[in-house]
């Protein structure tokens, strides 16, 4: 039976891919970051080399989980940090209202953070009372039109400059521009105020430095360290999964991400934060605490085959040269994690009978995998999450055809009974209710001219030929 | 008292019995340095400060490699006067002190403690820094060499004044000179600064100083 | 050589022309080919349903088949179904009794260019076809396989023909098996692109490896009343 999820996909997946003016919007924006990161990979001196280190150093951090965490964590509490364990986005989200509570929050900057996505936590802390403004430019502007970010690294990706300016005109009685360079001052402007006023702020993290402890934070526009600068008490929320072993990991984790993900060298700031304001220092948070989320994390980890997924370093690299992605667009998903890595974890963290379809829609053509910087195997992830949905609860009608189809094809007599039926049935038939309500291949011929199965079979021909030349075999029939 | 640190260490435990097979050759880190992967960088301070200059005028950021301390000084005081600052902030240190100082502006020291509103006043923020990397053309910043969080990121012109000992080859070297120079004693705040601030989250345009700074300008002598 | 040909279900039943074009090439070449009637089908439409069981009904008979079959090499006109049986044959017999089969056959099965150029060590087949095309990599096998240069060096000897590269050549076309048929769609917007991508060419035909990808792409052009026409490689080898 289809999940709502399922259903709910599957509209919104047909809406979206029939929107010609979204495929052209989507394909112009990435074909700007093809070329751009095409020339950055060309840069490397070996980029399949560094995808192979790079998976090798995900795989020591992940598979030796326990290690790195505890080193992460003492090592942030040696410096006054506190650190706090979430198992689920409920313990997460009650960690952050008890802080705010206890700060006497009023006032919440907040920069780009997927895990708070998944965890809803701006809902949670706007029905708290508490305001929060996102400080990312396309994650403003997404949250100034109430919905989620489309893409993990380009949030406001599907927006036109018109769309933006009538929503800043709307919303913060700016004046009409198409100008995206006015239009950024116009925000830059409004959150200036919120930076310095704000006495919280939340972060997320790309990496999580175990020798070290400390969290690194990728990005271009500035908004994180101010974010991670002014307010006086700072909290960064994580999956457990960031982890990396080694501070010199950096040195390759940072542009790999940066040119597989934006189609950039390396982004305009990659800051690492190890604590609160340290003695001698001259500004930063008085109070510093790093919030550590599973939420479905163990469960991924668990399945030795798909582990690598959590590998992950939240590029977006995948969702850019997935077809799929490009044709259906990001909020189609329905979830927070979209394109091909979303659709390889999501039926782990949040239920393998509901989300299955996300694996299911993909024509498994390879290039998220091609593409993943740590290497991790996409599309046969997909393939096995099939394999693993179907085991536990087959489709009934599925799982009939698809043994009618095997007696079928090991059935060389009935075979060669049944094609002559199925020409005159295409011939004399077919064409009666072709691509209507009654056509059993409609899901095909409502878009597409299906071919005639041929007046010979390659079978037909192959007995022709092996009776009248007499060929030469080299195997006993 | 069960905490959830280890109810959550205790499932990574118990997952982990099961091994997963390594990425590719199956052994435990590359045998090659991560330099060797990134692209290449030339020997030489030469070299390199010419590729950390070509790398600045991609970023838009402006370099200036200057004979002495003087020639730098009067750098900034000509920037000073092209971009009409009327109030600028800084953090103590001996080549600071004299420079800004110099300019004969108004000067926030975040030495002590600062109040953020009167740093949004100025006009820019002069810092050192710990390294400048040729390989990408980054400012590698810590709290402790760049006068705090704010300074470098929250005016809108942000210049560094570095020295020509300072210019790095690549990120693994700098990554190795933060170690060597802090050991464990590292400051709560570290970061690359590439360029100025800038954003393409609309339709992929860049656009300059979408929060943080406008403008980068380095001084190196 | 002895060559055993595998022929996958629809060029069977719907385009046998690129089935015959490679016996013609292999012929014509020197090499004798011998086919089993009875193996019709690699077991890859269960087996991406997730339908293991039912795919090692199809697919046991074919390992079982081929590895008693002393030919010197099987050849495969398909990239997906060449992947099937090179690649994921693997995982789909693991730890049952064909485990050991299912892999031997996977070694000595070729997809019919990569058998040409890599193990044949031929670029020229002594073919002619004086017309415009543009190659489209059918995702199987471009990245299971790792098919790309093989077609072109071949298509680079057919004489008086000229091979136009479109746009995004390596973008799936969208067919993906069943899935075209469950996110129809999708898999139509795929298309459409993959279409428009390969008309931006000028081109007179596409050409592919695989029979499935032409049978999408051939269905949208043909809807859309374009007069472009899909060609297997091996068609285009055949002709002199």
């Amino acid at each position: 039976m289809a999940s709502i999820f399922s259903k709910q996909f599957k509209s919104d997946s047909k809406r979206v891919a029939a929107d010609l003016g979204h495929r052209s919007l989507i394909r112009n924006a990435l074909t700007k970051y093809e070329t751009s990161r095409d020339l950055h990979k060309a840069a490397f001196q070996d980029w399949q080399g560094a995808r192979q280190a790079a998976a090798e150093r995900k795989w020591e951090a992940i598979n030796h989980l326990d290690k790195y965490l505890e080193e992460f964590a003492s090592k942030l509490e040696a410096r006054g940090t506190k650190v706090h364990w979430a198992s689920t986005a409920a313990q997460a989200r009650q960690i952050f209202l008890d802080i705010l509570k206890e700060k006497g929050a009023h006032s919440i900057i907040k920069s780009k953070a997927m895990t708070a996505e998944e965890i809803h936590l701006n809902d949670a802390l706007e029905k708290a009372g508490y305001s929060v403004v996102e400080s990312d430019l396309g994650e403003y502007i997404v949250q100034l039109r109430n919905e989620p970010p489309y893409h993990i690294v380009f949030p406001a990706m599907h927006l036109t400059r018109g769309q933006i300016s009538t929503l800043f005109t709307e919303k913060l009685g700016a004046a009409p521009t198409d100008n995206p360079e006015d239009l950024t001052m116009i925000a830059r402007k409004v959150l200036r105020d919120k930076y310095i006023t704000a006495d919280v702020g939340i972060t997320g993290a790309n990496f999580a430095v175990a020798e070290t402890g400390m969290v690194s934070i990728t990005e271009n526009e500035g908004n994180a360290r101010l974010t991670a600068a002014l307010p006086r008490t700072l909290i960064t929320l994580l999956g457990i999964e960031k982890i990396v072993p080694n501070l010199s990991d950096l040195a390759l984790f940072l542009p790999m991400l940066a040119t597989a993900g934006a189609g950039q060298a390396i982004t305009g700031y990659n800051s690492m934060y190890g604590g609160p304001r340290q003695p001698g220092e001259t500004d930063g948070p008085e109070e510093y605490h790093v919030v550590l989320i599973d939420n479905g994390r163990t469960t991924l980890l668990a399945d030795p085959e798909q582990r690598d997924a959590l590998h992950c370093i939240r590029c977006g690299a995948c969702l850019n040269v997935c077809p799929i992605y490009r044709n259906v667009g990001g909020h189609s998903y329905g979830t927070t994690y979209s394109g091909p890595i979303g659709s390889v974890i999501t039926p782990h963290l949040r239920g393998l009978q509901d989300w299955k379809h996300l694996s299911q829609a993909s024509s498994l053509c390879g290039a998220c995998s091609e593409a993943c910087p740590v290497k991790i195997d996409l599309h046969h992830h997909l393939l096995q999450n099939r394999r693993n949905a179907m085991a536990l609860k087959p489709v009934w009608w599925e799982k009939l055809a698809f043994r009618a189809f095997g007696f079928l094809a090991t059935s060389p007599a009935l075979l060669n009974a049944l094609i002559p039926l199925g020409r005159f049935a295409q011939k004399w038939f077919h064409w009666i209710v072709l691509g209507g309500p009654l056509d059993p291949a409609r899901v095909w011929t409502e878009t597409r001219d299906l071919p005639p199965i041929a007046p010979r079979t390659f079978n037909d021909i192959w007995r022709e030929k092996s009776r009248t030349c007499g060929i030469q075999k080299h195997n006993a029939q | 008292m069960t905490s959830e640190k280890q109810n959550i260490l205790r499932r990574i435990r118990e997952a982990l019995t099961l091994p997963a097979s390594a990425p590719g050759h199956n052994h435990h880190g590359s045998n090659e340095p991560i330099a060797h992967w990134l692209p290449q960088v030339g020997p030489g301070f030469e070299v390199q400060a010419d590729l950390f200059a070509h790398n600045s005028v991609q970023l838009k950021s402006t370099f200036h490699l200057l004979e002495d301390e003087a020639a730098a000084a009067a750098k900034l005081a000509e920037i000073a006067r092209a971009n009409a600052w009327q109030r600028v902030a800084s953090h103590g240190t001996p080549s600071t002190r004299a420079m800004v100082s110099a300019l004969n502006l108004p000067t926030l020291w975040t030495d002590t403690g600062y109040d953020v509103r009167e740093m949004e006043q100025c006009d820019a923020g002069i810092t050192e820094c710990d390294a400048l990397v040729a390989q990408t053309g980054s400012v590698l910043v810590t709290g402790r060499s760049a006068g705090g969080r704010a300074l470098s990121v929250l005016p809108p012109h942000h210049v560094v004044l570095a020295r020509r000992d300072q210019l790095v080859a690549d990120l693994p070297a700098a990554f190795g000179l933060l170690q060597r120079t802090y050991a464990e004693k590292y400051p709560s705040f570290i970061s690359f600064i590439t360029g100025p601030s800038r954003t393409g989250d609309i339709e992929r345009i860049l656009v300059l100083g979408a929060h943080g700074p406008k403008a980068l300008t380095i001084l190196c002598w | 050589m002895r060559i055993t040909l595998f022929v996958p279900c629809f060029i069977n039943t719907m385009y046998p022309q690129a089935a015959t074009s490679m016996v013609t090439v292999l012929e014509r070449l020197g090499h004798t080919v011998d086919f089993h009637p009875d193996l019709f089908c690699c077991g890859q439409p269960a087996f991406n349903a997730g339908y293991w069981d039912e795919a090692r009904v199809v697919a046991g008979p074919v390992v079982e088949k081929l590895a008693a079959d002393p030919a010197d090499a099987i050849v495969i006109g398909s990239g997906s179904c060449g992947a099937m049986i090179k690649v994921f044959y693997r995982d789909l017999f693991a730890n049952t009794p064909l485990a050991a089969d299912a892999i031997a056959v996977g070694d000595r099965t070729w997809e019919f260019s990569d058998f040409l150029v890599t193990k044949l060590n031929l670029t020229d087949v002594g073919a002619r076809f004086p017309a415009k095309v543009t190659f489209h990599d059918g995702c199987h096998g471009l990245r299971e396989l790792k098919v790309k240069q093989q077609p072109r060096r071949l298509l680079a000897h057919v004489k008086d023909l000229e091979l136009l590269e479109m746009r995004d050549s390596e973008t799936c076309c969208g067919f993906g098996g069943t899935f075209s048929a469950k996110f129809p769609a999708i898999s139509t917007a795929m298309g459409e692109n993959k279409c428009a991508t390969a008309l931006e060419t000028t081109a007179e035909y596409i050409v592919s490896n695989d029979s499935s990808c032409l049978m999408q792409i051939q269905g949208i052009l043909d809807r859309q009343k374009k007069p472009l026409k899909t060609l297997h490689l091996a068609e285009v080898l055949a002709r002199q």
